[in-house]
């Protein structure tokens, strides 16, 4: 969430594969605020129950040599699995979900509501002086559409933070059965 | 993991019975046994009373009862620093544990392997703030290589298997197994141990074989250089005794000259005529120019630590740097080096030697030759030199005779933190690895008499040393009485200068002369202090009386104390003052003068 921008800085998207078990976040946490590393966003949830897995997607932002350190460092946290740079490795995909109320009358409503619907933005949740939007996106996107709300009324946000994925055939991250894992 | 059908608290049963299932305390015993554990440094309380009833009735694994948590945990680093076992310690939870902190913190440090088991409230009453409660696995979480809560019975065993081979593969560290108390009576069935030490090993895999290529590729820029230079690291002695024999061949084979951290002398012997000696703030003058001139570096289990490299932007300016080390993390961290391998020091070392072998016609002779005489000039300086006259004794006399008068012997030596460490490690030779256990990483006051008792209890019948300065060693001295108990026949040897030496040399450079806290003032009667534990105290005031105290303390079969009383004022050098590069050693006290230590310098540690 560190917003001071070196000329040397580059953003790198991680995906880190864990254990889904209590602590493991905080390890992850830990080790950016301990070594003083930036996390831009920062998700997680689990994706393989059979194997109790979680998935972590994690925005960060640094020198190269630094943005290396990062992924060493994760990678020696006992129960994390695999960490993959989705930067490094070329064409990938992240998406952010955010939900937008805004509190407005008159012109304004309508205006909301055009401006959602070039956003391709749902509305989840309308009283006759508010909407809610949802809107999935780019991050940056989704910056634009807050913006856009906010000069037309009062508005609250909450977002999810960057999910990530690559392109193409490649599967970095199996979901396995439980027989293969067994072996 | 099958859930047992038939609790059974009583844990007397036989092996041989058909119900495998015991209490989670007998659990404990029963895995710590299976993995060969010899010995528990621990201290006992409420929520580790289970253990300690089964060790009484189990009588398998010796106990030694130290007198304070931190120093069970330096015990358990002397213990595995001296035998290249696992440590194994026990606290309580609450007090216990947090008294632990410190001895954690120096072992992931230094990469010793530790488990230590800190006892837990209930896990009902986890997060209610119970009596002798506290969150043992989040305040533990920075100063470990890992840590468990085991809140199921069913998990005790394997994280007991996992957390053992966690603390003693790849980088070696600590790592804490919080045990609840409850978990401690509960049945747990021991037919699941297979099962769970082969999963151990699957989930916690380090890379220990290096990339074949990368290690031809730095034989081929070895045998290329014309003013190489080795640089070992504790890491060489972490991956076994075999690791420090394929160095010395390496040397042997190239004759290339080698410096040594802190943490990795002993790895070749100090009288070698290829050893530099020590490099980094105190070390050789020889060896901090050779690194700052070399034009290839060979960094084999060390970790470009800032007490080495000095000012990191002026370090080995020309140089091409290989670092080999089983931490993917700690390559291209503080310097960025040319080719980096990871894998296990002694395999890597190994498959090197068999590379360079093949190459070795390949060597610049005669570049080395030229270079080993550039070597010979900042030798030639002789900057250990110091001047021992009169009858106050100088501290780096004491410890040289007390060198002089250990040569030949199998000496173990710890120390604690200070100039006297730094002494220690200039005028103290050490001929194999294991032999020198000090708090590297972490610098802990303290660290050196625990440690010497664990060195000790794994090195029975050894000669076992601590060094300490005044101030350290007061830090840790209630476990005089461990000593005394045990009867462990540690000498405890105080190089008495009534000050916070270091402290003091740094306000003296730094700070003005302002000697602000750090005289060590109501110093106890050393002597007498030996006498009221039962053991014996010398003192030495001149320097007539060095030789034969010596001689006395080394000819003693018990534990000895001995107030070695050294000049007061005097300052530890050579050295790179903070800030400096290698080539800007002060090589004694009129050096300051003229090189002051640079603003930037000011705010390093
Ligand atoms: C636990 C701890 N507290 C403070 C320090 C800072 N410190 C480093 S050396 C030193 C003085 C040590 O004095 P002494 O043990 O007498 O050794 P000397 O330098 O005099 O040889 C101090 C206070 C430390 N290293 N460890
Ligand atoms: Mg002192």
């Amino acid at each position: 969430m560190s917003q001071h921008l070196n000329s040397d800085e580059v953003r790198h998207t991680l995906s880190i594969l864990v254990d889904n078990e209590p602590g493991v976040l905080a390890r992850v946490i830990g080790l950016f605020s301990g070594r003083g590393y930036n996390i831009e966003s920062l998700t997680v949830a689990g994706v393989d129950e059979a194997n109790n897995l979680s998935r972590i997607s994690i925005v960060t932002r640094g020198s190269p040599m630094v943005i290396e350190q990062v992924k060493a460092q994760l990678d020696r946290i006992v129960p994390v699995h695999m960490v993959r740079d989705l930067t490094q490795q070329g064409l990938h995909i992240e998406r952010e979900l955010a939900l937008i109320k805004v509190v407005n009358k008159g012109e304004s409503r309508i205006e909301a509501l055009r401006i959602a619907d070039t956003f391709r933005a749902n509305t989840l949740d309308s009283t006759l002086e508010s909407f809610v939007f949802e809107v999935t996106g780019s991050s940056s996107k989704i910056s634009a559409f807050v913006e856009l709300m906010r000069s037309l009324g009062h508005v609250e946000v909450s977002r999810t933070g960057v999910s990530a994925i690559s392109r193409g055939l490649n599967v970095d991250m199996p979901i396995r059965t439980q027989n293969e894992t067994q072996e | 993991m099958t859930k047992t059908s038939q609790p059974k608290s009583n844990a007397s049963e036989t092996e041989n019975s058909n119900d495998l299932t015991v209490t989670g305390a007998d659990a404990v015993l029963r895995v710590l046994e299976d993995l060969n554990v010899e010995v528990i440094f621990g201290y006992p309380g409420g929520a580790v009373l289970p253990i300690y009833d089964a060790l009484f009735k189990r009588n398998s694994i010796r106990h030694i009862l130290v007198r304070h948590e931190q120093a069970a945990v330096h015990a358990a680093e002397g213990y595995a620093r001296s035998t290249g076992k696992v440590g194994v310690v026990l606290v309580t939870s609450g007090p216990g544990a947090t008294n632990a902190v410190t001895g954690l913190t120096d072992a992931l440090m230094d990469s010793i392997p530790i488990l230590c088991i800190t006892g837990q409230v209930p896990t009902h009453l986890i997060g209610n703030d119970a009596f002798q409660e506290a969150d043992t696995v989040g305040i533990t979480r920075p100063c470990t290589k890992h840590n468990y809560l085991v809140k199921h019975a069913e998990n005790l065993v394997p994280v007991l298997y996992e957390a053992f081979h966690v603390a003693s593969s790849g980088r070696p560290g600590p790592v804490v197994v919080d045990l609840p108390k409850d978990i401690q009576f509960a049945p747990i069935d021991m037919g699941q141990v297979e099962p769970a030490k082969s999963k151990a090993v699957v989930r916690y895999r380090p890379v220990m074989i290096p990339d074949a290529d990368a290690i031809s590729q730095a034989a081929d820029m070895i045998v290329s250089a014309s003013r190489p230079i080795i640089y070992g690291g504790g890491g060489i002695i972490n991956s076994g005794d075999e690791a420090s024999e394929h160095l010395r061949e390496l040397v042997a084979l190239t004759g290339f000259p080698t410096t040594l951290t802190l943490m990795g002398l002993g790895v070749l012997p100090s009288e070698d005529k290829h050893f530099l000696g020590m490099l980094g703030m105190h070390g050789t003058y020889e060896a901090n120019m050779s690194m700052y001139h070399c034009d290839v570096m060979l960094n084999v289990g060390a970790r470009f630590d800032d007490r080495v490299t000095g000012l990191t932007s002026g370090f080995s300016p020309n140089s091409q740097k290989i670092h080999i080390d089983i931490d993917k993390s700690s390559i291209n961290k503080n310097i960025r080096v040319d080719l980096g391998i990871v894998g296990d020091a002694g395999i890597a070392l190994k498959m090197l030697v068999d590379e360079v072998k093949k190459r070795k016609a390949a060597i610049k002779k005669d570049a080395l030759s030229e270079w080993w005489k550039k070597i010979e000039e900042w030798r030639a300086v002789r900057c250990l030199d110091y001047n021992q006259k009169g009858d106050i004794i100088k501290p780096q006399y004491a410890i040289h005779r007390l060198w002089q008068k250990c040569k030949g012997d199998d000496v173990y030596v710890t120390t604690e933190v200070g100039q006297h460490q730094m002494w220690a490690a200039q005028y103290f030779g050490f001929n194999a690895p294991k032999r020198w256990m000090t708090s590297g990483g972490l610098g802990t006051m303290g660290y050196g008499l625990p440690a010497a008792m664990g060195v000790q209890i794994g090195n029975p019948g050894k000669t076992v040393i601590d060094i300490a300065g005044e101030a350290s060693f007061m830090m840790n001295m209630q476990e005089l009485s461990t000593i005394a108990q045990y009867q462990l026949p540690v000498k405890i040897y105080i190089i008495n200068n009534e000050w916070m030496g270091m402290v003091r040399q740094w306000q003296e450079l730094i700070h003005g002369g302002r000697y602000s806290e750090s005289y060590s003032a109501s110093l106890p009667d050393f002597q007498k202090l030996a006498d009221c534990f039962g053991m014996k105290g010398l003192v030495a005031k001149v320097t007539d009386d060095l030789d034969p105290v010596i001689d006395e303390m080394l000819g003693t079969d018990g534990p000895v104390l001995v107030d070695v009383r050294v000049a007061k004022e005097e300052n530890c050098f050579p050295m790179i003052p903070s800030g400096a590069t290698h080539n800007q050693m002060l090589l004694g006290p009129n050096d300051k003068a003229a090189k002051p230590v640079s603003e930037e310098g000011m705010v390093l540690v």
